[in-house]
């Protein structure tokens, strides 16, 4: 059994939670003061999940960059090998804001978006 | 004939424009990227009445002598130079007996208009004085400038007469031989010339060893300043002193040309080998603020957009070092401690004579004494303002925010030598507002970029490894 | 020099700037928006992590995101736009307002001017930290704009000042892009930003936060090669023997926005807190046909609340053009206890319902906002990174403007 300390995000209290794990999964969940504290807890002591949100590359414009995300949050763990990915991709201007940059990024469902027109 | 003069600080600048006049050939030879950047970049910019300086030596020669000249290279140059007028401001028995001495020194060294001021009539004129006040001498002749603007503007228009200029080439040797100059070598190459004028500032100690002369010896001494924002300037309208002490003019309190207001120096020696040591210290800042809030205490310190160091040479004499040496061609203007600014352009033309005596020059009949500065149309005519815009609409676009720098303003700034992020900035102004480049800095660097043609992170704020950014985030 | 009559003249063109202008031109206003910048958006365009619109929109979007919605509203509503153009000067009598751009010089004629250009950056030189002036240092909006509008890398390795909002957003969007962040200093005891971006952006790529710290002194000549970090005492003042030496090229500072009110500053009458003008609850200024909205009347936590507050002061402005804002009795709101930011600085009447905002100085728990003795309103937790809204309806407001001042306060409950 393992014990995981963290903090909630899901309102600005901030309860500080205390999570038991047993291997992948969650035994208890204690210091929540509302069950949407449990749910956050349950999913985040397994596998956190964030958005990323980073740049790529513009070719043949006037931008050098243009601002992606994942349309979805991806594991947390695999944000480094993301940032290796999104290094290597690259777009052609100009490009209309919501264009998928790549689809099921990293097996992930998510797919890379554009956030804003590049020139 | 060929003239170096080493250093394009506002005194060797100005040097190098006088003996422009002459039939000669002059060539100025800067260590740094650009010109202004050592004692003259962080100076107060007074143009001191003279009043400070003991009949009898050098400095008292040439204050008043360099005051009476500003009117005229403001208007040749176009630099900006107003005569505020000044107080020195006694709040004790002893500092009262000081206002009497230094009445004294100024009318010996021909310095008009002063009048000993009581309590009340300081007040009403500035009413934000510490109304402790006692007494203060008023000096109608005292005025602001801007330090690095000089250096600039006699640069350019030396230029346009003639000069060579050699920026970021610094000095390594002078040949001498027979008791005479007879070249300067550089890090780049030897140049063969009949005379130098050493005007290297904190160093000139260094360029007169390398002739092999003794002295003179020079040492540091830091001011460290407070910058307020461009809305406070209103609060104080004349440059107020407190009374000096045997060490320095004391921590005083100024109306910038730009609308500021400058607190400092303070007055710190520090060992000879301390020449870079522009860095501020939390006792001196400190220091700078009780002198200054000790005579206008209510200072709105919240507005605080800088706070910077500068270092001037100071020497066991305390007194300009200037004129011929025994090495025959080789003329100083060293050990320019205060009020050397006040003192350079009067300096300057005696200096250029003497050389022009010496060597036989003539005056020549084409000199151009007349500079334009970057025209900064906010300040135009609309009708002005417009036409600019029509001709390039860069004129049109606003960079910096707080002190209405235009595109135009920037491309001209580049046109006439800026490298750097801070060459614009002195030029311009552009980032010297309250927002102190927060809004700006990526479009100067921008436009930098552009008319370089150079990636932005090749652009540099002051030179050697002062980038901006380090690369691009997508290589 | 041309001249332009017109209804509304909205000035900034950022998410109130664009709301005020949306709202104003829908109200029937002929309503022309002023952008200095090259492009609508204002700060948002550089924002390009997501958690914004929320309440706006019922979803996140970043930055940008939020951004082009907003900008298709505006286009929507039939105002013009006019970018590149910068703001010269307000005359008050008239008003008239200048404007420099590419074009040339022009003169408005409006009825009612919305102010809504924002916040400008606490700059280094507003700390009075000593050491040398290397380059490497940026505010944190500076070095955002760098990153992620121009695609450049502002250094290797870095070290932040100030843990407010976007200074944590600063840590994580560095880390990703491969630059060490050192740590973020904060002179306080307790995080500057929310909870969210402590965890998100610090925790979750392990980067050390070192509360009750700040930086005693810069080194390098050409370029920043390291600082002194110090730890302070509850005075804020550097304890003599915590210093020590961290090597970073750069340094970003997340220590506070002050809201832009050059220009307007001799005009209207500013609150001293805030620092901004003093708005009612339609964001109308002592002066009458002076309208402010968004982070240049106080500096908000939400961009969805600055949309808002510009919709109303857009809506506002073209109800003045035509006519239909009488002005009102004023009755001052009053801080109390533990109040710093506050919104608005009087009531006078003329609304039919509005929100008030409100700042903690420090965080707090188990609180009671109390507004005059009318509005009494239960916080679980307040923290300064959060503005505390409370919604005053019809009821509450026609009580509250019998008084001759309104006291607002935070107490335990």
């Amino acid at each position: 059994m393992t014990e995981k300390k963290l903090v909630c995000v899901s309102c600005p209290m901030g309860c500080e939670l205390t999570v038991v794990l047993e291997g992948k999964k969650v035994v208890s969940v204690s210091g929540n003061r509302c069950p949407r504290g449990e749910e956050y807890a349950r999913s985040e002591a397994v596998e956190p999940r964030r958005v990323l949100m980073t740049l790529v590359r513009v070719e043949g414009g006037r931008d050098r960059v243009v601002s992606v995300k994942t349309d979805r949050p991806i594991p947390l763990r695999l944000f480094p090998k993301a940032m290796a990915r999104v290094r290597e991709l690259s777009v052609r201007a100009p490009v209309a804001i919501g264009t998928v940059i790549e689809e099921n990024f990293l097996s992930t469902g998510a797919n890379l978006v554009t956030t804003r027109p590049a020139r | 004939m060929r003239i170096a003069v080493i250093g394009a600080g506002a005194v060797g600048s100005l040097i190098a424009r006088e003996l422009c006049r002459y039939e000669a050939e002059v060539v100025l030879f800067e260590r740094a990227p650009d010109v202004g950047w050592g004692v003259t970049k962080a100076n107060s910019g007074i143009v001191h009445a003279g009043f400070h300086d003991e009949p009898g030596t050098t400095r008292a020669r040439f204050c008043a002598a360099g005051n009476a000249l500003y009117p005229e290279l403001a208007t040749d140059l176009e630099i900006p130079f107003r005569r505020t007028g000044a107080y020195v401001l006694a709040f004790t028995t002893e500092e009262l007996s000081v206002l009497e001495e230094l009445r004294e020194w100024g009318e010996v060294n021909g310095v008009p208009g002063l009048e000993l001021h009581r309590r009340e009539e300081i007040l009403a004129r500035e009413p934000r004085v510490n109304p402790e006040v006692r007494a203060g001498l008023w000096s109608p002749t005292v005025g602001i400038t801007l330090p690095w603007e000089i250096a600039i503007a006699a640069v350019e228009n030396a230029l346009d007469n003639g000069l060579e200029l050699h920026l970021g080439e610094p000095v390594v040797g002078i040949e001498v031989s027979g008791g005479r100059v007879r070249a300067v070598r550089t890090d780049k190459g030897r140049y063969p010339v009949e005379a130098v004028v050493n005007a290297a500032g904190l160093f000139a100690d260094h360029i007169a060893q390398m002739a092999g002369l003794e002295g003179p010896a020079l040492h540091p001494r830091r001011g460290e300043y407070v910058l307020l924002d461009e809305t406070t300037g209103g609060l104080v309208n004349v440059v107020l002193f407190p009374a000096p002490t045997q060490v320095s003019k004391g921590i005083l309190v100024l109306p910038t040309v730009d609308g500021g207001l400058l607190l400092g120096p303070n007055a710190h020696d520090l060992p000879p080998d301390a020449r870079e040591a522009t860095e501020t210290t939390r006792e001196g800042l400190e220091e700078v603020i009780e002198g200054a809030v000790h005579l206008v205490p209510d200072l709105p310190l919240h507005k605080t957009v800088k706070t910077f160091a500068g270092l001037r040479p100071e020497s066991p004499q305390k007194d300009f070092v200037l004129g011929e040496t025994e090495v025959a061609g080789f003329y100083q203007a060293a050990a320019m401690r205060s009020p050397g600014l006040t003192a350079a352009p009067a300096i300057a033309r005696w200096l250029a004579h003497e050389i022009a005596l010496a060597h036989g020059l003539e005056e020549r009949t084409d000199f151009r004494p007349v500079r334009k500065r970057i025209p900064h149309p906010a300040d135009l005519p609309e009708a002005e303002w417009e036409a600019l815009i029509r001709k390039d609409p860069r004129w049109g676009r606003i960079v910096c925010f707080c002190n209405r720098v235009t595109e135009g303003e920037i491309v001209e700034a580049i046109r006439r030598g800026a490298r750097t992020l801070d060459g614009v900035k002195f030029r311009t102004r552009a980032g010297f507002g309250r927002c102190q480049g927060g809004f700006c800095t990526d479009r100067i660097l921008e436009i930098l970029a552009r008319e370089l043609g150079a990636e932005p992170w090749e652009v540099t704020a002051r030179g050697g490894a002062s980038r901006i950014v380090l690369g691009e985030a997508r290589p | 020099m041309r001249t332009y009559t017109v209804d509304v003249l909205v000035v900034g063109g950022g998410a109130a700037g664009m709301a005020a202008a949306a709202a104003a031109a829908r109200e029937g206003a002929r309503t022309v928006l002023l952008e200095r910048g090259e492009r609508l958006g204002g700060v948002l365009e550089q924002c390009i992590h997501p958690g914004f619109g929320l309440h706006r929109y019922r979803e996140e979007l970043t930055g940008p995101e939020f951004a082009h919605r907003m900008r298709q509203e505006l286009d929507d509503s039939g105002a013009e736009v006019l970018t590149g153009a910068t703001v010269l000067e307000i005359l008050p009598d008239g008003p008239a307002v200048k404007v420099v751009s590419p074009k040339g010089l022009k003169k408005f004629r409006p009825r009612a001017v919305v102010w809504a250009v924002g916040a400008r950056e606490r700059p280094f030189g507003a700390l009075r930290i000593p050491g040398t002036r290397p380059s490497g240092v940026f505010t944190a909006g500076l070095a955002q704009r760098l990153l992620d509008l121009e695609g450049l890398l502002p250094g290797r390795r870095a070290v932040i000042l100030g843990s407010g909002d976007i200074g944590l957003i600063m840590a994580r969007r560095l880390h990703l892009e491969g630059v060490e962040v050192r740590a973020v200093l904060e002179i306080q005891p307790f995080p500057g930003g929310l909870t969210r971006n402590v965890v998100q952006c610090l925790r979750d790529f392990g980067i050390p936060l070192l509360l009750s710290h700040t930086v005693a002194e810069v080194h390098g000549r050409e370029r920043l090669e390291g600082i002194t970090a110090v730890r302070v005492d509850e005075h804020r003042h550097p304890i003599p023997g915590t210093e020590r030496r961290i090597e970073a090229d750069t340094l970003i500072l997340s220590v506070g926005l002050i809201p832009e009110v050059r220009l307007i500053e001799d005009t209207v009458p500013l609150d001293p807190v805030n620092r901004g003008p003093r708005v009612n609850g339609r964001l109308q200024t002592e002066v009458p046909w002076l309208f402010a909205a968004g982070n240049c009347v106080a500096v908000f936590d939400l961009v969805d609340t600055v949309a808002e507050l510009g919709e109303r002061a857009g809506a506002s402005a073209a109800r003045y053009a035509r006519g239909e804002l009488p002005p009102g009795k004023p009755v001052p709101l009053v801080r109390g206890e533990n109040v710093v930011s506050l919104v608005p600085s009087y009531l006078d009447g003329t609304a039919e319902s509005a929100r008030m905002y409100l700042r903690v100085p420090r965080p707090m728990e188990g609180v009671a906002v109390d507004v005059g003795g009318v509005v009494r309103r239960r916080v679980p937790v307040a923290r300064p990174a959060e503005m505390i809204e409370i919604p005053l309806d019809g009821d509450a407001l026609s009580e509250l403007s019998q008084k001759e001042r309104i006291v607002v306060e935070v107490k335990p409950k």
